[in-house]
């Protein structure tokens, strides 16, 4: 490039400033026209908005944030209420202490509480009185049972200190001493069933997300390729007066990042909205078998704060995903375009 | 300043439509390139322009072997070379003043440092009362001088003009090529690619003939 303006040459200043030029301009159209004053402007965007339809990216990042907060969401709420009732369960051991001809059930299970209470480790051990055991029982056999005339387990449950390890082993020949026909359940194979659970549902969860981000990835990937269709003259120019692949990458993504984060804020914005008003919209459905299965499973279906802070995270993670992949799918294009 | 070398040119698998041509164009220089129609002059001018790769041949430009430069390598140095396209090539949604501002937007400047000389050199070329205007709405000769305009307004070391007369009056077209030859003068090397032969007689300068995809110069 040559220094200097244009103005100057190696002869002196002249050409640019010359309307005063012997010979006149070039074109003298000015005293033909009305006079406006000279205004210099350079507000117009290389790539202007309209140029790009956004509204169906908006609304297709949108739907993609939307489901994947929905996800991310029933994904916390599961993993929260499992690692709640994993805790409880893992905390107590239950003893069963089962009616045989010729032995006393009450005295076997009191010998068997005062057995376990010796065992260290235990913070409480309480039999649950015939009452309560017909109580447990209700669901199943109905109200005004008498417990004379079944063989019902008596069922002690022992509240374990909470980081202590108990030894089983020696538990359970403390409890059979005392009571030949007691068992011991530290429900460990139910825990196991419900870590399964848990991790099937992080999985699933995690699966949805990926395809989420992978149908959002492809839909940008076609929006940016339809913009730079259609945009290809712009990008001509760009070219002819010198712009590298990076500014003119540059002018486009600014686009696809606002589309991109207009997508995420409403389709996230959404889904806050569904976890904040779903404690009201369970309460509609309270009392009925389908709302009271999910309030067993989901507790009140409410997030906690934390929760919200991570679906805004990844509200704007899909929005990033968008650019990035506005951005990979420019650089790919211009190369095509010369 | 460039330098061609044994240089063909084909498109696909077709036949070759630029064969064996060897020229230099000095700095400072004019000349004019023409041939009839078909003849592959705006496909020479898009070797100069590096926007086409020839088959076979050495191009360098700039001192620069052209088979060897990056993508951004090539951006930077078409900011050297200016080119005006038969169709003119303005972008609709800017101003007059914008498209012809756009090489000094591409290289980052501020609008304040650049604003004086491109209102300076639309006034030269008459669209001084024109420069708020959008393409659509100027006339084939406004928009032939703006995209002159955007050419020439960064100064090019090499200017590249394809039928830069063919929309215009044969006074206009006159006017244009007043306009090259001051370009010229100021030290850009002009190559004006016409099959005009009223325009050619009217500046005595170098003339490369291209016929049946080879090059004939004269001096």
């Amino acid at each position: 490039m040559m220094p200097g303006g244009w103005c100057c040459t190696k002869d002196g200043c002249i050409f640019m400033s010359r309307t005063d030029h012997p010979l006149g301009p070039l074109v003298d159209l000015g005293r033909e026209r009305p006079q406006v004053p000279a205004r210099a402007r350079n507000m117009s965007p290389i790539v202007p908005r309209g140029s790009i339809v956004g509204s169906a990216l908006v609304a297709v990042v949108a739907i993609m944030t939307f489901l994947a907060s929905i996800t991310t969401g029933t994904v916390l709420l599961v993993s929260a209420s499992a690692a709640e009732w994993q805790s409880e369960v893992a905390s107590e051991i239950t003893i069963q202490v089962r009616p045989t001809p010729n032995r006393d059930v009450d005295r076997d299970a009191t010998a068997v509480a005062d057995a376990v209470r010796t065992q260290s480790g235990i913070l409480e051990v309480r039999p649950f009185s015939r009452e309560e055991s017909a109580k447990l029982l209700e669901p199943w056999l109905g109200s005004g049972l008498s417990l004379d005339d079944l063989p019902v387990p008596r069922v002690l449950v022992a509240r374990v200190q909470p980081g202590s390890t108990i030894d089983l082993e020696t538990l359970r020949r403390r409890v059979t001493q005392a009571a030949p026909t007691a068992s011991v359940d530290d429900h460990r194979a139910w825990i196991e069933r419900m870590r399964s659970m848990t991790g099937a549902t992080v999985v699933a969860g995690i699966g949805i997300l990926m395809l989420v981000i992978v149908a959002t990835i492809i839909s940008v990937s076609f929006a940016t390729r339809g913009a730079m269709a259609s945009n290809r003259p712009i990008v001509e120019v760009l070219h002819f007066v010198g712009a590298g692949d990076r500014y003119i990458a540059n002018r486009f993504l600014r686009h696809f990042l606002r589309l991109g984060l207009e997508g995420g804020v409403i389709g996230g914005g959404i889904a806050m909205l569904v976890f904040g008003f779903s404690e009201s919209i369970a309460n509609w459905f309270s009392g009925t078998p389908v709302g009271d299965q999910f309030a067993a499973l989901l507790g009140t279906f409410s997030l906690r704060p934390s929760g919200y802070l991570i679906l805004a995270v990844q509200a704007v993670v899909i929005a990033a995903i968008t650019a990035w992949a506005s951005r990979r799918t420019l650089f790919a294009t211009l190369n095509d375009i010369e | 300043m460039v330098r061609f070398e044994n240089v063909g040119l084909r498109y696909g698998l077709g036949p070759e439509i630029l064969r064996d041509l060897s020229f230099a164009i000095p700095a400072h220089s004019f000349q004019f390139l023409t041939g009839p129609s078909g003849a592959g002059k705006t496909s020479l001018l898009r070797l100069l322009f590096l926007s086409l790769r020839p088959t076979r041949g050495l191009v360098n430009l700039f001192g620069n072997d052209v088979s060897l430069l990056s993508k951004d390598q090539v951006a930077d140095l078409r900011k050297r070379i200016g080119i005006v396209l038969q169709d003119f090539r303005l972008l609709d949604h800017m101003t007059t003043y914008e498209n012809v501002a756009l090489p000094f937007r591409v290289m980052g400047r501020e609008e304040s440092s650049y604003r004086k000389e491109v209102i300076d050199l639309l006034k030269w070329v008459g669209l001084g009362e024109r420069m708020d205007a959008l393409p659509p709405v100027l006339s084939g000769g406004e928009k032939q001088r703006a995209a002159i305009a955007r050419a020439v307004i960064s100064r090019p070391l090499l200017l590249l003009a394809d039928e830069p007369t063919g929309n215009v009056d044969p006074t206009l077209g006159r006017r244009l090529l007043r306009l090259f030859i001051e370009l010229n003068k100021s030290g850009t090397a002009v190559v004006i690619a016409t099959h005009d032969m009223t325009l050619m007689d009217q500046y005595d300068a170098r003339r490369l003939v291209l016929h049946e995809g080879r090059l004939h110069i004269y001096e």
